[in-house]
């Protein structure tokens, strides 16, 4: 609604402002399979083309300026009651200047035209005062101009037409069905729906209007022992998705949480895991976020490089030139690629801050190593080594008033060639730990160790899946785990994982990033007890 | 554009948000609003920041930002709608929009009227050599950081980052309530690295007032780290006596803080359940560990930012002893109690001497500095698991011997507290949440810390 208002009061700002490279005439058709993209306004053009054009003439070599209206509508639930009904809109204007090789960047919520040209100048001015320091020399390597565009999510029901009574209900009605079962205590439920409306503009003549909906639905359901000496939970195996309404109502259902619910009761009476040696069977459910930690984290160019050593850390895959082609990150059965095209992403766009469409470009092919996520700025830096010579798209900012940078796109482990099932790699198991649901992370600042939990486990003997386990989380060396994988399963099992919440960069940014996988294998993983 | 902004930028010094501009914001919202009742929470920020990286500065940047979270609430119904945007028009839009959601929500079981006027402490926390920190003294300290690293034999790299936030929060109700206060707050940090990637310092700290910070002497205590961390020796994973530094206490006793809450431990689904209740009153960890919060001192807002409910000295853990858990108000109400508000800004107590006295005071243990990628693993214990990072060390007879491996580590803070065997003096390290919760603790020494295995990473 804001939107709509900010483009009425504001459609008598004239435009013509334009110093953009290429020209904006020529229309290019939307990429996406959304249902209906919003045209470029006149409005939000208007602002960014007035940021970029002080910018530009405050000496910036290079702009990209952003105008985003940010929604994030949450409910949440325990039990019978309501805990949280909230909505919130976030409206501003983010500016990103280049100044003699150093960055600058200004936001403001103040949308006058002067408010954004002033925007610009501090902008450019804040760049220069890093120049004036510490020459560096920042250089992008080119891009389309595509003029201007438009994008939007593929869904079916926006979020946001669909009355809160309604989405309070459908928690509710699953939290009562979860209650039924006699061992469950407490029961939380909640629903966080994102909503994009930006448009952004590049000094390389590239307009974008884009529209990006995403959807989180969580559960958790707890059941406390009689003697209450103990406590179990069991959390949805459900993932966040760029997708709407529907994906609530085809996921959420009373089935998956009566299920839900008897695994937590389940879990109070499940025999405490072994500790040892085990092969794991690890369901799409869980396995996308062994890759986003493991995989994804490490494959980002900036930390490979040293850029993000005082947060996050750095990555064992360096330096470049000792890795791209030569490391041996998996097995042959390993194919990874990234992505920001796949329906239903999160990290799915139809341009990135930086004007450059959205792609898909092989990482790791038959278990090596071959390419990182990059920005235009990091491309240069090893395109002598992949042979390529344009960004992969990867510039994002988590809100107008945070600089662009380089983020994880999607990133998906293919499916085997051969159709394998769960009960197939089951079948081919000995002795063995079915892991369903993500549980607790945590990998170390190069993400060569890693401690993964999960929320239901099977203990699989013979062949067959039998008893339910509990207290189980492994261990493992990146390149030793992913070397481990020893069947993958087929197309019929891959399933988009995913987080809405990826943490990365100083100010801190998130991120929301899809990772779609099959059922897997991994032979002789280390499993711990994490109640002894 | 008939687009019009409430707010002026701030005029030098000041805060985004003057005490007139709340009162005045906070009525018009009321005014405007047809619900039952009203409260407005505001927050108004400028935060600037800038980032360096192997040795030069990557990206600097800033945002002015005013957000009013208005809930209304009809009877027992409630929503919450926060907005950036204050033209009549967008404010009339907001108010009817949040109207409408409240009358949509269900009845709350569990709701509580809005306070009215309350007594607050007086808080500091309005810093101007924090405020003041513009693009070219950002600059400067990154500058330092990168000219002290290059002249540091060893090849050594920095990076570093400086987020400063000048701002208000205010609350407002229409029970009568009106709070309001301006702080400032500055984070920095910087890792150095060696160039052989075999050594990682670090330095950080969480301060209302940058002239309190010695930014020299930071990068000199990381670069320093970094280079007495080169060329680590293998150790093996197990059990060992272990010393935490003052960052890695304050990570890992803030777990034991988050777990304070009573309802979970009424409820039989926290580490303070017991069989018949909750286990206050109870020695919980060693007799010689005493946290409390204390915003206030702290510079800290001194009401919760989402009710105006008064913040307090509370005293957690003293002697060892649980004395209080958190009680929200409903809860409270349930229990026959007075509310307690949780804060994440504490100050666990010491003894007298530095990290230095009590390393000359051991006959053998693993030094742990800093902590990394905590998650949680056993609620039940408040068992997690992590990483050591940035110079781990051997201590042997009373002196740092070598640089030693990183660790994971599988353990809890219950566990740490009741193995104590020495406690130094409390020091400022670095904050958490956004910026707000400052934290004091002393490094100290337990007899046993689980490292269950090696991580290869520096």
């Amino acid at each position: 609604m804001e939107r709509r208002k900010f483009v009425r009061t504001s459609a008598c700002a004239a435009g013509g402002l334009v110093l953009v490279r290429g020209g904006l005439a020529s229309a290019h058709p939307p990429s996406s399979p959304g249902p209906t993209p919003s045209p470029v306004d006149a409005a939000s053009r208007d602002v960014v083309l007035t940021a970029l054009d002080a910018a530009s003439a405050a000496g910036s070599d290079y702009t990209d300026a952003r105008v985003g209206l940010y929604r994030e509508q949450r409910a949440s639930t325990r039990e019978d009651r309501v805990t949280e009904v909230s909505e919130s809109s976030s409206l501003g204007l983010g500016v990103r200047a280049l100044v003699a090789g150093s960055w600058g960047f200004a936001a403001t919520r103040d949308l006058t035209r002067e408010a954004a040209a002033q925007a610009g100048r501090e902008a450019a001015a804040i760049g220069r005062a890093s120049a004036a320091v510490q020459p560096a020399t920042v250089s992008l390597v080119p891009v389309e101009s595509y003029g201007e565009v438009s994008w939007a999510s593929a869904l079916e029901v926006d979020p946001w037409d669909v009355p809160l009574a309604e989405k309070v209900e459908h928690l509710l009605a699953l939290n009562e069905v979860a209650l039924r079962n006699p061992s469950v205590s407490f029961v939380n439920s909640s629903l966080h729906f994102v909503k994009i409306e930006q448009t952004s503009a590049t000094t390389e003549g590239t307009v974008a209007t884009q529209t990006i909906v995403r959807t989180n639905p969580g559960m958790s359901i707890t059941a406390v022992s009689g003697d209450r000496t103990d406590f179990q939970t069991r959390s949805a195996s459900v993932s966040p998705a760029g997708r709407g309404w529907e994906y609530v109502l085809a996921r959420m259902t009373p089935e998956a949480a009566e299920r839900w619910a008897a695994e937590a009761a389940e879990k109070l009476d499940a025999a405490s895991v072994e500790p040892g040696r085990h092969d794991l069977i690890l369901l799409p459910s869980h396995l996308w976020l062994t890759i986003h930690e493991s995989i994804g984290h490490p494959t980002e160019l900036d930390r490979a490089l040293g850029y993000e050593a005082n947060y996050a850390g750095t990555s064992f895959l360096a330096p470049p030139e000792a890795v791209i082609g030569k490391l041996q990150f998996g097995s042959e059965l390993v194919n990874v690629e990234g992505e920001r095209t796949s329906v239903g992403g999160l990290a799915s766009i139809g341009w990135d801050e930086e004007g450059v469409k959205a792609t898909q470009w092989p990482m790791i092919r038959n278990g090596i190593f071959v390419d990182y996520q990059t920005t235009r700025e990091q491309a240069a830096w090893i395109s002598d080594l992949t042979g390529v010579e344009s960004s992969h798209g990867c510039a994002h900012a988590d809100s107008w008033a945070n600089i662009p940078f380089q983020r994880m796109p999607n990133m998906n482990l293919l499916p085997g060639a051969e159709d394998a099932t769960i009960d197939d790699l089951v079948a081919a198991t000995d002795r063995g730990i079915l892991i369903d649901g993500s549980g607790s992370y945590s990998i170390d600042q190069q993400r060569f160790n890693f401690q993964f939990g999960g929320q239901a486990f099977w203990e699989i003997r013979g062949g067959r899946k039998t008893r339910m386990l509990r207290d189980v989380a492994y261990q493992a060396r990146t390149t030793d785990f992913w070397n481990a994988l020893d069947m993958i399963g087929g197309p019929s099992t891959y399933e988009m994982g995913g987080s809405f919440y990826d943490g990365k960069g100083q100010p801190g940014q998130v991120n929301a990033v899809s990772h779609g996988c099959p059922v897997a294998r991994f032979a002789g993983i280390d499993v711990l007890n994490t109640a002894r | 554009m008939k687009r019009r902004t409430f707010l002026t930028l701030p005029k030098d010094g000041g805060p985004v948000l003057s005490e007139q501009e709340a009162h005045h914001l906070v009525d018009r919202i009321l005014t405007a609003s047809g619900a039952d009742e009203t409260s407005v929470a505001l927050s108004g920020t400028r935060r600037v920041n800038s980032r360096y990286a192997v040795n030069r500065i990557t990206t600097a940047g800033e945002s002015v930002n005013l957000i009013a979270a208005i809930t209304a609430r009809f009877g027992r119904r409630s929503a919450t709608l926060s907005i950036n945007e204050f033209d009549n028009g967008s404010l009339l839009e907001a108010v009817g929009a949040v109207g409408r959601m409240a009358r949509l929500a269900p009845d709350d079981p569990e709701w509580m009227p809005l306070l009215g006027p309350q007594e607050y402490g007086t808080s500091g926390g309005w810093h101007e050599s924090t405020a003041g920190l513009d693009a070219e003294r950002r600059a400067a300290v990154a500058a330092s950081a990168i000219e002290q690293a290059e002249a540091a034999n060893g090849d050594i790299t920095a990076s570093g980052f400086m987020d400063v936030r000048a701002g208000a929060r205010a609350l407002g109700n229409s029970a009568g309530l009106f709070a309001y206060h301006p702080a400032t707050s500055v984070s920095y940090s910087l890792t150095a690295r060696t160039g052989d990637g075999t050594g990682s310092g670090w330095a950080g700290v969480g301060h209302r007032d940058w002239s309190r910070v010695d930014s020299d002497a930071m990068h000199v205590t990381a670069i320093e780290k970094a280079i007495r961390s080169r060329r680590p020796r293998s150790l093996e994973p197990g059990k060992y006596p272990v010393i935490l530094g003052p960052e890695a206490v304050a990570d890992l006793v803030g777990l034991l803080v988050r777990a304070l809450d009573a309802r979970a431990a009424d409820e039989g689904r926290s580490a303070f359940s017991a069989p018949d209740g909750t286990k206050l009153g109870e020695r919980v960890v060693g007799e010689r560990v005493t946290l409390r919060s204390d915003p206030i001192a702290m510079g800290g807002a001194p009401f919760r930012v989402s009710d105006g409910f008064p913040a307090r000295l509370t005293p957690w853990i003293e002697n060892g002893v649980l004395r209080n858990l958190a009680y929200s108000r409903f809860w409270a109400q349930e229990k026959g109690r007075e509310p307690i508000s949780l804060s994440s800004s504490f100050r666990m107590e010491g003894g007298e001497g530095t990290l230095e006295d009590l390393i000359a005071s051991t006959e053998r243990a693993v030094l742990v500095t800093r902590l990394w990628y905590i998650r949680s693993v056993d609620p039940r214990t408040i068992l997690h698991t992590g990483l050591t990072r940035d110079g781990t060390f051997w201590v042997e007879n009373g002196q740092i011997s070598h640089p030693v491996n990183n660790f994971r580590w599988n353990d809890s803070p219950l566990f740490v507290l009741r193995n104590l065997e020495g406690l130094g003096r409390p020091v400022r390290v670095t904050s958490g949440g956004s910026g707000d919760s400052m934290r004091e603790t002393p490094p100290l020494r337990a007899s046993e810390f689980n490292f269950s295995s090696i991580s290869e990473a520096v």
